[in-house]
């Protein structure tokens, strides 16, 4: 396997979905190429902090949003 | 996936049908902010992308009795989304409201990546190991996290939508196919670019300390100062050293 070939595996490496064999030839490659290993680690790591970003509430407008929703399960109720 | 913290999705889809104002209000909370930085993906605008959240809501709202739960119901949510922005961003764009992320962005000179000739252009510059005592050490600095979302938003527009679905949302891929009406192929071009693009940008926020360019940014804890991080000296050399012996060449892809 080269580098390029490791490369398309990453992905699915990282989720987890990577077949037996594939992965096994996948760790093969990253026992002579520290590069590809540190590169997907750093990936592994990139994928686990954007899954720690956060997004704001609702603010003001969540209040009207429920009034919406009540509304809209009492009309038709 | 995410913890729904109402139990199962059937139950939560029970209640919302049943006009249970607390498990509405409980998935606005979740979902609301989540929504603005999909629909910001969409527009330039921050009134219109949260008008855009606003519209969603209300088909949201208008649609759970009829929703049959053949997708999980933040891949509906996020569905409607989609097809709102992409109306409402097009009538705006009609107006002069610029639509966001212009693709121009792909240029940079950065050699792109493409399934079975996976150039990613970064291999001039082999990577090295990031030295972190502690690897969660990124994910708990919020000046690490601000170098990510800063990447983030930088994203030529159709990465910087499958990324956030993917990674920041958890959606899974054929969900994320499903909602932003892409190949399969292409989607998994579009996150490894994206992925690859905000690797770099951490890369270079371990070494050299780069931090994104806004100045409103600042405070947190940065990996330094946690002493998680063993300087650009350490280990790396070592990895390097032993590269350019074993392969002759400067660290280029093999």
């Amino acid at each position: 396997m080269n580098c390029y070939e490791a490369i398309d595996l990453m992905g699915d490496a990282i989720e987890g979905t990577l077949a037996p064999d594939a992965r096994a030839g996948l760790d093969d490659h990253f026992a002579e190429c520290p590069p590809c290993r540190n590169y997907m680690d750093q990936l592994r790591l990139t994928c686990q902090a954007l899954g720690h970003l956060r997004e704001p509430g609702a603010g003001e407008r969540r209040h009207d949003l429920i009034a919406k929703f009540k509304q809209e399960f009492r009309d038709r109720t | 996936m995410r913890v729904n913290p109402w139990g199962t999705e059937a139950e939560l889809l029970a209640r919302l049908r049943a006009g249970d104002e607390a498990a509405f209000a409980a998935l606005v909370d979740d979902l609301h902010g989540r929504l603005v930085g999909l629909a910001a993906t969409f527009t330039s605008s921050p009134p219109l992308a949260e008008d855009i959240v606003q519209e969603t809501w209300l088909g949201v709202i208008r649609g759970l009795r009829a929703f049959e739960g053949r997708s999980s119901l933040r891949t509906w949510i996020f569905s409607i989304l989609v097809r709102r922005a992409r109306t409402m961003a097009a009538r705006e764009a009609r107006r002069g409201v610029p639509i966001a992320g212009s693709e121009s962005r792909n240029g940079e000179g950065f050699v792109e990546w493409s399934p079975g000739n996976g150039r990613v252009g970064l291999w001039d510059e082999a990577p090295r190991p990031w030295a972190l005592e502690d690897p969660a050490a990124i994910h708990q600095s919020r000046e690490a996290l601000d170098v990510v979302r800063s990447a983030l938003d930088g994203l030529p527009l159709s990465q910087r939508q499958v990324v956030l679905l993917r990674d920041v949302e958890d959606v899974a891929a054929r969900d994320v196919c499903n909602i932003l009406d892409l190949s399969e192929t292409n989607q998994r071009v579009l996150l490894h670019r994206g992925r690859a693009r905000i690797r770099r940008a951490l890369d270079r926020y371990v070494r050299e300390g780069a931090r994104p360019p806004s100045p409103g940014r600042t405070g947190g804890t940065s990996l330094q100062t946690q002493q998680a991080f063993r300087g650009p000296e350490g280990a790396g050399n070592a990895e390097a050293a032993g590269l350019k012996g074993e392969s002759s060449a400067s660290g280029g892809p093999r």
